[in-house]
């Protein structure tokens, strides 16, 4: 880090990722290589971590320490839950959502994907593309994340052989693809030796692409905002109420997608009143147009009941609002999830009551194969679920926005997070196909 | 096919901030901590700030001015005084309090050993002390919701950290007992006497810190940056002289150019050498720094492997 000067750092991008793996696939170490690689570990430390590798015997540094925050996983040597971690190029900012491969992996990797824009999923060059890496797939897949990096782990280990590479390569992809995952980059790498993660490989000469690093560097993080549909949850209403600003009203919220300017006809929803936007305050300074992810405050031309929970969207691209909102939910918490469950539902900045009414299907990761009416949800099941809820709801599809489309289910006693949720028809193939039993309408 | 974001072949899309549509990194986190300010003023009752006068709490409270702007803010502020506060700090936060004008509550660690409640440690350090009044004020006062400036860059306990951290009404947090945080949708939901810490700046690193309070022109106390100071060697640490105990026997003070990059108790709060007398200056040297900034400077973390786990764990922060 020493050479990035503060001008250029202070103009780069922000890049959040996840990594996906299992327990042998050399997580830990491609994640302290990168740390590592890229200086972003610093001495005290790495002197930490030798410090406790030498006191258990061990005769090289044991980078997974570095990531093992708590007691627990110190003692038991495991990974228990994401952990968010920081490194930094002179290109860009890095938020790496670190998911442990073990048992809970569904609820862990859902958490890492949902704010993820690329997910790095490692596979063993020896065993190739196994059950472990389609469920990791099939999770991209469903997070609609847009950018999947398949990082082809341990080629030192098959002789650097491009032939094995070639073949994993092409078997992930076609099955990502099929999956509807948009983008799949594969990168041959050694993370043990260091191969194709932060330096260009001198054992893969055949091997043309970019490193792990380079990748996560140069991945486009922009929006293609021209076929967005824009919206904004209302967070809060700012009335100063002050002698400075007496009629001052303002929507605040983060805008969840596509962009907004001064002038355009917005509609509240759920109550369906229209509207005109006479000025955007971007933290205190007027701006003619604000796109998301940024936090603003709208001013509007009519002095319309508007509070925290209504959806702000452009006149001409309304969502439908529906009381019965059909998702594929990944079940989080420990108590399951069954039909006729009480719940409160989470949806932007709105929260309404819920009753589950069905759960038509419960997916298999390991074979995507279906089963019917399972009565109910565990952690870690991935589903379709059926849920009335008390108020219309302005939900997109989450096929179309993943900020809008997205939702949590709470429980309403506990207050326990109990299932992420993402509205809409099938969307993780690229055309929806309706099987013959269209009660089911997924495709999986 | 319908997709959410462009779509490159990998390995030719520009990553520069000048492409339309996309944010620096300091505008997405400063959207990001925006946006977790507001939910709490929408979700919660009798939100506070956790403000020691330190550039984490000071760039807490310019985010959340900036966050209701032109309406004030809706939070008050708490400071748990140790006692052995840095004079420069205690200034800055009483005039900081005056020109916002704000509310501020004090939770008095001198109090309870005055009282007999908490009895002074050998060491003379009194960070651990500083649980009790904060967890009886955080319950005397009924606050719901007590923002923190942690950072999960800061230490590896603090990685697991979440955003929304759900404490029982002992103030406690349990790591293996925390809600997945899925997407930007925070739960807030907390039973009558229990809480929430809430971390708008999770995800900061250090640097962002800086480049932001220099982005913006914020104010520091001074001891931020380097001045001539008399201190003393401990533990590998230049700590200041004061009533707090120290310089001991065998411990010779002498005048140093330093200054510190974390702002805590001063018995635990050691400075570093260093000529950065500007923002500028700063920037450069923690860019080039390869220590991090507890590890420079924070006694308390060495106390043990998992201290800050621990004292996390008992409600610390």
């Amino acid at each position: 880090m020493s050479t990035i000067t503060s001008e250029a750092l202070a103009e780069t991008t922000l890049l959040r990722f996840a990594t996906a793996g299992s327990v042998d696939d050399g997580k830990s170490t491609l994640v302290g290589r990168l740390l590592h690689d890229s200086k972003s570990v610093l001495t005290d430390q790495l002197e930490a971590v030798e410090r406790v590798s030498v006191s258990r015997g061990q005769e090289a540094p044991d980078l997974a320490l570095l990531t093992d925050g708590l007691r627990a996983e110190r003692e038991q040597g495991i990974t228990i839950d994401v952990a968010y971690r920081y490194f930094a190029t002179p290109r860009r900012r890095f938020i790496l959502a670190d998911t442990p491969g073990h048992v809970q992996y569904t609820r862990n990797m859902v958490t890492g994907a949902s704010t993820a824009e690329l997910t790095v999923i490692l596979v063993d060059a020896r065993n190739g593309v196994v059950e472990q890496t389609r469920r990791h797939a099939a999770i991209a897949a469903l997070l609609r994340v847009p950018h999947v990096v398949l990082a082809v782990n341990k080629m030192d280990l098959v002789g650097y052989r491009e032939p094995v590479f070639a073949r994993i390569a092409e078997e992930f992809t076609a099955y990502a693809t099929e999956l509807g995952v948009p983008e799949v980059t594969a990168i041959p790498i050694s993370a043990l030796v260091g191969d194709n993660v932060v330096e260009p490989s001198a054992h893969m000469d055949w091997y043309g692409g970019p490193t792990v690093l380079e990748h996560l560097e140069t991945v486009p993080v922009s929006h293609d905002l021209a076929h967005c549909h824009a919206r904004l949850p209302v967070q809060y209403v700012i009335r100063p109420q002050s002698a400075e600003h007496p009629d001052y009203r303002g929507y605040a919220g983060q805008i969840a997608a596509g962009t907004f300017r001064t002038g355009d006809e917005v509609t509240v929803l759920p109550s369906g009143r229209t509207t005109t936007i006479t000025g955007i305050d971007l933290l205190g300074t007027p701006v003619e147009a604000a796109w998301t992810p940024q936090s603003v405050t709208l001013l509007l031309a009519d002095d319309i009941d508007i509070s925290r929970g209504d959806l702000l969207v452009p006149s001409k691209d309304a969502p439908a609002t529906t009381q019965d909102v059909e998702a594929t939910v990944c079940h989080v918490a420990d108590q399951p999830l069954t039909v006729g469950h009480r719940v409160l539902l989470k949806h932007g900045t709105r929260t309404v009551k819920a009753i589950v009414k069905d759960i038509p299907a419960r997916l298999t990761l390991d074979d995507l194969s279906l089963h019917p009416h399972p009565g109910q949800l565990v952690a870690n099941d991935i589903g379709r679920v059926k849920i009335r809820t008390a108020e219309p709801l302005p939900a997109d599809s989450y096929a179309n926005s993943r900020r809008t489309g997205s939702f949590i289910l709470i429980d309403p006693n506990d207050g326990t997070t109990l299932t992420a949720g993402m509205s809409g028809e099938s969307f993780a193939a690229p055309e929806p196909v309706k099987g013959a039993d269209e009660e089911d309408g997924w495709d999986f | 096919m319908t997709t959410v974001a462009t779509v490159g072949t990998g390995g030719e899309g520009a990553g520069g901030a000048a492409e339309p549509y996309t944010l620096s990194h300091l505008d997405a986190l400063e959207s990001e901590a925006v946006h977790i300010f507001r939910e709490v003023a929408g979700e919660f009752e009798n939100p506070v700030i956790l403000f020691s006068g330190g550039k984490d709490s000071i760039l807490m409270l310019h985010l959340a001015l900036k966050a209701f702007a032109p309406a004030p803010v809706p939070f008050s502020l708490l400071h748990v005084d140790t006692g052995h506060n840095f004079p420069e700090v205690l200034d800055y936060r009483d005039r900081t309090v005056a020109r916002h004008g704000l509310r501020l509550h004090v939770a008095s660690v001198q109090d309870y050993i005055d009282r007999g409640v908490l009895r002074e440690r050998a060491d003379g350090t009194r960070n651990p002390l500083q649980t009790l009044p904060l967890t009886e004020k955080i319950a005397a006062e009924k606050f719901d919701a007590v923002f923190g400036g942690g950072r999960r860059d800061e230490e590896k306990a603090r990685a697991k950290e979440r955003v929304f951290s759900l404490r029982d009404e002992f103030s406690q947090w349990d790591p293996r007992r925390q809600r997945p945080e899925l997407w930007n949708l925070y739960n807030g939901r907390h039973a009558p006497g229990e809480h929430v810490r809430v971390f708008p700046l999770s995800n900061w690193t250090e640097l962002d810190v800086w480049q932001y309070i220099a982005r913006e022109g914020i104010e520091l106390p001074q001891i931020y940056y380097a001045h001539r100071r008399e201190v003393f060697r401990r533990g590998g640490m230049w700590l200041t002289a004061g009533d707090w105990g120290g310089p001991k026997d065998g411990e010779r003070v002498e005048k140093r150019l330093v200054r510190y990059r974390t702002v805590g108790d001063m018995s635990c709060t050691g400075a570093v050498d260093s000529g950065a007398d500007s923002i500028e200056k700063v920037i450069t040297e923690i860019a080039a720094s390869r220590l991090t900034e507890r590890g420079a400077t924070r006694a308390d973390d060495k106390l043990s492997e998992a201290a800050m786990e621990d004292r996390k764990r008992e409600g610390y922060f």
